[in-house]
């Protein structure tokens, strides 16, 4: 277990490495809340609300929208490419711990670096401009964090899924970038779930994008109540554990015909 | 059973596609491939006993990356059976690697953005070893190596030489009996070369770490392995100690002679006669060289007609160079070997 806590030691090191890159990353953070402050407010204009979401309600859950992205987004399958395209992994390879469990926690050290030195001092920034209203109710930000922890785990799964892919088809940009778009659209990111046609919502509920922004956000926003946070919990744990399947047979197949590039 | 390293009949296949030519070809090949198989590695054999220092060799593509990459588990054999320190490698690959050091001289195990302490730092949680293991090892390596004062900076700040120094340190910190170094020393300076060499005997001095080397500098080989193995297609050519490699290749002597006047051949196979030297001339007309079999008497008989009938101002004798007899190995093959 020291080994991954370590990982995660590792990664605040290396996101600490480039000064620049940490403050540029803060206001990018304001930037984009705001720019979907600007957003809604002109689609709102006069109205008092939409599908049952005010306006305040509505910032709220985009600006929550973006602090748990903060969290669970990472950039794995691009770095897994990487080193499969370079030979890296041959490296990776040749240490003591489970390659897809190390990059699992580096993630995780990205993400807690990102949600602690991005996000916060980000919406904190935000909060001092736009209106935007938290729950006083511990048990919303308890659930909330639970919920972000299971959004982080099935996006990694779903990033190593695409990032082992390249073992596979060796060059995988165009995959990469479609998955990207697809996670933002049908995660609730841009928009609410609930602003979409019915038949795209019962759609949806077939995939694991919608358990990784939108359950989050209504948590927080407190658009799910009771019963329905509970619910909404335990499908989030249900597709933690499905993914696996796939990630375990994709890299026993990917181990068996490895390829190290580049001698 | 007393191998460090035990090979059977190892073979890997990789399967390519080749392009068909042309724009019609490529679009022939959206819809079906032309495979092939290649055969990297071609059923070799390998003992290498703990302690033993093995240089191994060939040409490029000769399959020398591909089978240390299944000798420390990242590829899977295609057939064969690898039984290293009584493990199999890519079965139990992580508790065998913590058996083993390896080096890719042209990749970095360090992580890049940050100092090479920390990757250090990392390394030792990884590899699970103790403080004073720690302390009492690496204080050795920090100091043979000479990297004490890099150890704060970045690893993209390093040159190649401190960097490849701190490589080698990296792949000791949990101390492993055995080290795969795979082309270590390509691209470092002579003095760079040089301390690595020392470490390495010291190393294996010391710890009795058994080492396997390839290496395309085979003054590498000459410095540190006793034992070479090279390798030719995927085969092993040549298994046995470095002079024995060297009395059956290195067939004959060069004799170069400075003289003080210009001289022809014609003067010159007058004064040797042609059965014992064949005489190459040299950058001008007063250099010549006699080329003569490997014997004492041969030689010393060609040197007194030469100097009796002739004035000369300077004279060596040239070993055929280790540089040499591998290239001759690879330009004919072992046919005679």
């Amino acid at each position: 277990m020291g080994k991954y806590i370590e990982m995660i030691r590792i990664r605040f090191l290396m996101m600490l490495a480039y000064r620049t890159n940490y403050y540029s990353g803060i206001i990018i953070y304001s930037i984009n809340i705001a720019a979907y402050y600007f957003l809604w407010s002109a689609i709102y204009g006069a109205k008092e609300d939409i599908q049952g979401l005010s306006v305040i309600q509505m910032t709220t859950y985009i600006a929550v929208a973006w602090m748990a992205r903060a969290f669970y987004f990472n950039n794995i399958d691009r770095e897994i490419a990487l080193e499969i395209k370079e030979g890296k992994v041959a490296v990776e390879l040749i240490r003591p711990y489970h390659y897809l469990n190390m990059k699992t926690m580096a993630a995780l050290g990205e993400g807690i670096f990102r949600l602690f030195f991005f996000s916060v001092p980000g919406m904190f920034l935000v909060s001092l401009v736009f209106p935007l209203q938290f729950s006083a109710n511990p048990a919303t930000w308890g659930f909330f964090g639970i919920s972000i922890l299971f959004s982080f785990v099935i996006n990694t799964q779903i990033n190593l899924m695409t990032g082992i892919f390249t073992f596979f088809i060796f060059n995988n940009d165009g995959l990469m970038r479609a998955k990207r778009v697809v996670i933002d659209l049908f995660s609730g990111l841009i928009l609410p779930i609930s602003f979409y046609p019915g038949w795209a919502q019962s759609g949806m509920e077939w995939f694991p994008f919608m358990y990784i922004s939108y359950v989050p956000s209504m948590i927080f926003s407190e658009g799910f109540v009771g019963q329905q946070v509970w619910n909404a919990l335990m499908m989030q744990g249900l597709w933690c554990l499905l993914l696996l399947v796939p990630i375990q047979v994709l890299w026993v197949l990917a181990k068996k015909q490895m390829v190290i590039q580049g001698g | 059973m007393n191998s460090m390293i035990h090979v059977e009949d190892l073979t890997k296949e990789f399967k390519s596609y080749s392009s068909r030519s042309g724009l019609k070809g490529a679009f022939r090949d959206l819809l079906t491939r032309n495979y092939k198989i290649h055969r990297a590695v071609d059923s070799i054999s390998l003992d290498v006993k703990p302690g033993e220092m093995i240089g191994y060799i060939g040409e490029n593509g000769a399959g020398k990356s591909t089978t240390i990459k299944m000798l420390t588990g990242i590829l899977t054999p295609t057939s064969g059976d690898v039984l290293i320190n009584g493990m199999n490698p890519h079965k139990e690959r992580e508790k065998f690697v913590k058996t083993i050091g390896v080096v890719f001289g042209q990749r970095s195990q360090l992580w890049w953005d940050i100092a090479v302490q920390e990757s250090f730092r990392l390394l030792k949680k990884v590899y699970n070893v103790s403080d004073e293991d720690y302390n009492s090892h690496m204080a050795m390596v920090i100091e043979a190596l000479d990297i004490a004062p890099l150890l704060d900076k970045p690893v993209r700040k390093l040159s190649l030489g401190q960097r490849m120094r701190c490589e080698l340190a990296a792949a000791l910190i949990h101390n492993p009996p055995l080290l795969f170094l795979d082309e270590p020393t390509i691209g470092l300076d002579v003095l760079v070369k040089l301390k690595i060499r020392e470490f390495l005997k010291e190393l294996n001095k010391q710890y009795n770490t058994t080492v396997m080397l390839t290496t395309h500098d085979l003054s590498d080989i000459e410095a540190l392995c006793e034992r070479v193995v090279m390798l030719d297609e995927g085969k092993i050519i040549y298994d046995g100690s470095l002079s024995q490699l060297k009395t059956s290749w290195g067939e004959g002597k060069q004799i170069q002679f400075h003289f003080k006047t210009p001289k022809t051949r014609d003067e010159l196979i007058r004064s040797t006669g042609q059965q014992l030297v064949v005489w190459e001339p040299g950058e001008n007309e007063n250099t010549w060289t006699a080329n003569v079999t490997n014997d004492e008497d041969i030689i010393s008989q060609v040197i007194g007609e030469v100097v009796a009938n002739h004035q000369i101002l300077d004279l060596k004798i040239l070993e055929t160079s280790t540089e040499e007899i591998i290239r001759n190995i690879y330009e004919e093959g072992i046919i005679h070997g």
